[in-house]
């Protein structure tokens, strides 16, 4: 007899609808990646790419070495000989040591912090963005990028992936991004990695960003099946006392 | 008995002889008689509280590492996630709590909405109620500026400057607010005090005033009858149980629910990230320091505003679609008035109010959506259509609850 029911159901139903429309319009213009925070090697990979090519303009200056040493299981002697290079001490945030008016005489704008760079792009995002530099004379590095128009970075990977040039030109301009790059792109000059390899390296990259961006997320998931087990036992508990307490409420 | 009990008694009962503690129980809690048979939807108002617990606690310690200027506040919160022993668990309990808080609320005024709750004599319950759910919405407000990333930073000047729409006073109040001609570090600091010490403070007044007009006049109930109407020979109510234990057991069953739910977005999915979006409750936006001269290509408010912003951005003029934007808010305030129905419960109540109800969900959660994707023709007319029939549930609330064909209310409680 439960008159209000329908009213109910309306208003559940649409709580679907709603959700399932919300979930219709993802972002189809980049190139997905899956990020493994599990695969330490990986993000131990990354680090080393990070510090080698990236760490010379961008800081990553929220993010400590000896927070990255312990998360990745990197000892202090080898954190300090391979993949520190501004400074001694493991408690130091990965600042960068370019002056920020000299970094915006070189490239026009300071290179930004990526710190957090994962959580406002995106992986997909940069991974997208790692593969799709082509030459392009009229850049002032030489390089364009289909992900980001117009970027004041210059191809720092260019030596392991090599020079790509675009295919075809007509056929890009009116696009973004397609994740039938290869249309459009198209090597010019090898690098020292093969395809397979660059692959592997830029996903190490991005997974590293994906990391440093939160590294709690290491942990977080973890912690959260345990609270999780906590709770439905206490949510057992209440209810095994709430059914004795109204077992005479009719 | 045992000697610690009857020390415990005998403390109870000392500080009984000084301060009506007993009385205090009894009225609100052993004594309060709340109706038998309250439903899934009679569980918000208990989570509002806790939610409230949640946040007050959270937030105390995070403003002990909260560094409210331009300079550090960015910097600080990351501090937090990083550097402070379970920071980030801290900081997402907080940044999930504000969407809970909202949800709960939300459903919390459904519920008054389904079952007549605001209707005599329950109206300044009502209005004590809308008044907190604006508190919490200049709460929420201030809060979203201090993180002072890119969202935080041109949502407070875009809703800023809706104040500057009115006519005359306009440009001086959003500069009033402001305390600056753009929002900045002043802004940022008298933002955090109101959010930290103003408006919790008039919070937590207002929850003391919400409940103890509650208790004055009693719980409603899914059938919407006064169980007061029925007492016993000892003036007890027959359908009316004590709330204590029988609601603080259940409470406490529904709050390991709630927490459930609350601790599962805060684990696995602290921001939210409905594809599609940016994030829902994190927006990846606001992981960009604020930069006042750089205009993030969307701005769109949290989702919790956003059925008001599809009001506001489907009126054509912008002073037109601030108090569009103003009504749509406070127009909840005058449904005790509005309603003409001698029924509370949606359950007794003719086509009428329920056709006029369910349309007016509809619309709450299609402008909800409206109000977070990019304009385009279409959606503009969507929401142009949605806000009339928004409206409509109120201004012709008068007409269609006046003809509604009510069904006969039973004496006693159904269930």
């Amino acid at each position: 007899m439960k008159t209000y029911n329908s009213l109910n159901n309306i208003v559940i139903i649409f709580f679907l609808m709603f959700s399932v429309e919300t979930f219709a319009t993802a972002d189809s213009k980049l190139v997905h990646m899956d990020v493994d925070l599990s695969d330490q090697q990986s993000l131990q990979r990354g680090a080393k790419i990070f510090v080698n090519y990236c760490l010379s303009c961008h800081s990553a200056k929220y993010m400590r070495y000896n927070r990255m040493g312990s998360d990745l299981s990197i000892k202090d002697q080898v954190l300090k000989e391979n993949l520190m290079f501004g400074t001694e001490k493991v408690g130091d945030v990965m600042d960068v040591s370019m002056r920020e008016e000299d970094s915006i005489n070189y490239f026009g704008v300071a290179p930004p912090d990526l710190s957090v760079i994962a959580r406002s792009r995106g992986a997909d995002w940069l991974y997208s963005y790692f593969l799709t530099f082509y030459k392009d004379e009229s850049r002032p590095f030489g390089v364009n990028n289909l992900v980001y128009k117009d970027t004041a970075m210059p191809h720092v990977l260019w030596e392991l992936q090599g020079i790509q040039r675009l295919a075809s030109k007509e056929n890009v301009t009116a696009v973004y991004y397609d994740p039938t790059y290869k249309d459009y792109l198209e090597l010019l000059t090898p690098g020292k990695q093969t395809e397979r390899q660059y692959d592997r390296t830029i996903r190490d990259l991005v997974n590293y960003l994906v990391y440093i961006s939160e590294p709690i997320k290491l942990k977080r998931t973890k912690i959260g099946v345990w609270v999780m087990f906590y709770l439905f036992i206490f949510l057992l508990i209440t209810y095994m006392l709430k059914k004795d307490y109204w077992k005479d409420i009719h | 008995m045992s000697g610690p009990i009857k020390i415990l008694i005998g403390l109870r009962d000392w500080v009984d002889a000084r301060f009506p503690l007993m009385r205090i129980w009894n009225e609100h809690l052993a004594k309060y008689y709340a109706p038998k048979n309250f439903n899934f939807w009679y569980f918000f108002g208990a989570f509002a509280l806790l939610v409230l617990g949640i946040q007050v606690i959270t937030g105390i310690w995070l403003t002990m590492n909260y560094k409210p200027s331009a300079e550090e506040a960015f910097a600080s919160v990351e501090y937090i996630m990083r550097d402070t022993e379970w920071g980030w668990l801290i900081r997402y309990m907080h940044s999930t709590g504000a969407s809970a808080f909202f949800i709960v609320i939300y459903l919390h005024m459904f519920r008054a909405l389904l079952y007549g709750s605001y209707k005599k004599p329950r109206e300044l319950l009502w209005l004590s109620g809308m008044a907190l759910y604006l508190l919490l919405m200049g709460e929420a407000f201030f809060g979203y500026l201090l993180p002072w990333g890119q969202m935080s930073y041109w949502g407070a000047q875009v809703i800023i400057s809706l104040f500057g729409a009115l006519p005359i006073i306009g440009d001086e109040l959003s500069l009033w607010i402001r305390g600056d001609f753009v929002v900045s570090d002043v802004t940022l600091n008298r933002f955090f005090s109101l959010h930290v010490i103003a408006f919790p403070l008039l919070i937590l007044g207002l929850v003391g005033f919400h409940i103890l007009a509650l208790h004055e006049v009693g719980s409603n109930n899914p059938d919407g009858i006064e169980i007061k109407n029925n007492k016993d020979e000892k003036g007890v109510p027959l359908d009316g149980i004590p709330f204590h234990p029988y609601y603080t057991v259940k409470d406490l069953m529904g709050a390991a629910v709630f927490l459930i739910f609350f601790f599962a977005v805060v684990f696995f999915a602290p921001e939210m990230k409905v594809p599609g979006t940016q994030g829902l409750f994190l927006e990846s936006a606001n992981f960009i320091q604020a930069n006042p001269l750089q205009t993030p290509e969307h701005i769109a408010p949290v989702w919790y505003f956003t059925p008001f912003y599809a009001i506001l951005r489907a009126v054509p003029s912008q002073l037109g679609g601030v108090i569009a934007m103003g009504l749509a808010v406070n127009l909840f305030l005058l449904l005790p008035w509005l309603d003409r129905s001698p029924v509370r419960s949606s359950r007794y109540r003719g086509r009428n109010y329920r056709v006029a109800l369910t349309l007016f969900v509809i619309s709450f959660l299609s402008l909800g959506w409206l109000g977070l994707q990019v304009v385009t023709p279409l959606y503009t007319w969507l929401a142009r259509f949605f806000s009339v029939v928004y409206f409509s549930f109120f201004l012709l609330m008068p007409f269609y609850t006046a003809y509604d064909k009510d069904k006969a209310v039973p004496d006693r409680v159904t269930d």
